[in-house]
């Protein structure tokens, strides 16, 4: 039997997966937005299995909300990367250092 | 009181969404390459907004929307303030973005649909609204950081800007869950109850800790602050001008729902969060901002600052600290605003403004402009008789009357260093030698806008009373 804290512990791993992908990469801005992207799937996982686990609807509502928000999030995302990529044609994260001081 | 659908509470953002949609479509039909139509439909519409928000002032506390929505006074009164900040932002940003290839309908369009969701957030009674409203703001201000396309500085902050601000809804989402799952609700209101009835728990404390580092990821507090200097910066300046400014209104309408409302009860538990966030901002904003050379990079590092001081204000969690702190915020909005609009007013056509050297001999040559802009700066290092000086020091005097002794004394000694690097402004201006004339090509709604911002900086100071009575009846201190 898979229970509440199981699936607590799966979205807390989900998590800390994104933040240190964000920290830790180095290399390809599209990984950060693949992270924030599974960073609002494990705040999904949550929802979910708190919603089963109270026999509540609005946690999943709430779900439907954030998938909607992700998507508009990640064209926003993709189309800054393009207008990036035209401007700079790399999109490394070390070559983001124009701006500092 | 509770009323379940009543629309006619919602008629402002219901209006703003008609006039976005209008707009949207006459600007779809423009050849004219100024876009005066959608200027004066946007600034227009603004107007109506702030007519019919100003006659909601004074209104009883409702709750609607099956407990989602909330109008009072404290969302009456920020609404306002926003609606006036952007109007005047928008001013400056006329001539600007004409010289830079920006003028199109999407820059009026993105700030609008900005302030429609910082009017969610600021109405919101539940976590799902305040969700909605924050990402609207900020999908906006994503797309107006980078909406200048041949810049390759501004397309590296709007970066920045997207992934930073994505980690902090992030963030705040995930506190959230959490705390749906120890209270099962989403609305504010069952929280609050929920908390005063039980004790806060495992799962509540890190969802209360993961809320109060998201804000402070959107509020760029130190130590979450490392994206802020870089998105001032490299985005256009009428942006962040905009940017700077009135969504901090918003965040602070978003703060006031999730702490002090919904953790009402466990305010030992968030403040000392804040009051550790806010005295490093505070130190470290104004140290690095001595070392500034850049005005923009200069008054990023002092809105770290300013920050600080605003959450300095949050903590003691009176009422009256509150409304301190609002009171701090929106003067701290007007003053952000009249900062930028110096770096605005100072951009010709082709060169943008970047370094504090570059105001050199302006006290010789343009006499008027060098003291409107000596206002801002000794109004933001907090010198009475300008406003700046009024929200702080009702700010210390609320930490000082909560036993925050040592704290106020180190945020005291702290802006102290900040006059350092404010006065530096202003001695370029009047006593460094001048190599020539610095040229000023602005047009005259810029040199009106920027005349009446400064002088509203003096004049407000002048009579603090005229902002902070309606801080004080927002959180119901008045009669």
């Amino acid at each position: 039997m898979i229970g509440l804290t199981d699936y607590l512990i799966l979205s807390a791993i989900l998590f800390s997966i994104s933040i240190a992908g964000i920290i830790i990469n180095r290399k390809n801005v599209i990984t950060l937005l693949m992270c924030i992207e599974l960073m609002l799937l494990a705040v999904n996982t949550n929802f979910i299995a708190f919603a089963h686990y109270l026999e509540d609807t609005a946690g999943q509502v709430f779900v439907f909300f954030i998938l909607t928000v992700a998507a508009a999030e990640a064209a926003i995302g993709l189309a800054i990367i393009v207008v990036l990529f035209r401007n700079r044609a790399t999109i490394d994260v070390e070559q983001l250092n124009q701006l500092k001081g | 009181m509770n009323e379940s659908m009543n629309f006619s509470l919602i008629t402002s953002e219901i209006f703003l969404l008609c006039a976005l949609c209008v707009i949207m479509i006459v600007d779809l039909f423009q050849r004219d390459k100024e876009r005066v139509l959608t200027f004066t439909l946007t600034q227009a519409s603004l107007i109506v907004l702030f007519v019919l928000g100003f006659n909601s002032l004074g209104a009883e506390r409702i709750i609607s929307f099956d407990g989602h929505w909330v109008t009072d006074e404290l969302a009456t009164v920020l609404k306002l303030s926003i609606y006036a900040i952007t109007f005047l932002a928008l001013f400056y940003a006329r001539s600007f973005i004409s010289h830079r290839n920006l003028m199109r309908g999407e820059y009026y369009l993105l700030t609008l649909f900005s302030v429609l969701g910082m009017m969610i957030m600021v109405s919101a009674n539940s976590f799902l609204v305040v969700y909605l409203g924050l990402e609207l703001l900020s999908l906006s201000l994503y797309a107006l950081v980078a909406l200048q396309r041949d810049s390759s500085v501004a397309s590296e902050s709007a970066v920045k800007y997207f992934v930073m601000g994505g980690l902090a809804s992030g963030f705040i989402l995930y506190g959230v869950s959490l705390i749906y799952g120890a209270t099962g609700s989403l609305l504010i209101a069952d929280v609050a109850k929920h908390f005063s009835e039980n004790s806060i728990g495992l799962v509540g404390q890190f969802g209360l800790v993961f809320i109060v580092i998201g804000l402070s990821f959107k509020f760029g507090a130190v130590p979450f602050h490392m994206w802020l200097p870089d998105i001032y910066h490299g985005a256009p300046s009428s942006i962040t001008a905009f940017i700077a400014s009135v969504p901090k209104i918003a965040a602070f309408g978003m703060t006031m729902r999730l702490l002090s409302e919904a953790f009402g009860q466990s305010i030992s538990q968030w403040a000392s969060m804040i009051l550790i966030v806010a005295l490093l901002s505070v130190i470290l904003g104004n140290v690095i901002a001595v070392s500034q050379n850049n005005l923009k990079r200069l008054l990023a590092y002092s809105a770290i600052a300013h920050i600080g001081y605003f959450l300095l204000g949050v903590v003691p969690g009176t009422q009256e600290s509150f409304s301190a702190a609002m009171y701090y915020i929106i003067v701290y909005a007007l003053m952000t605003l009249a900062g930028f609009g110096i770096v605005i007013f100072m951009s010709s056509e082709n060169k943008e403004y970047q370094k504090v050297t570059d105001l050199r001999g302006l006290g010789r040559y343009h006499p008027w402009y060098a003291l409107l802009f000596s206002i801002v700066m000794i109004s933001m290092a907090g010198i009475p008789p300008f406003i700046g000086f009024w929200p702080k020091l009702e700010i210390f005097r609320n930490l000082i009357i909560n036993g925050y002794v040592v704290e106020a004394i180190v945020a005291i000694a702290f802006s102290v260093v900040g006059l350092f690097y404010y006065l530096r402004v202003v001695k370029e201006m009047y006593f460094a030698e001048a190599v020539d004339a610095p040229e000023i090509s602005s047009s005259r709604s810029l040199k009106i806008a920027i005349s009446v911002n400064c002088l509203l900086l003096l004049f407000l100071g002048l009579l603090p009373d005229s902002i902070y009575q309606y801080c004080l009846t927002a959180f119901n201190l008045m009669g």
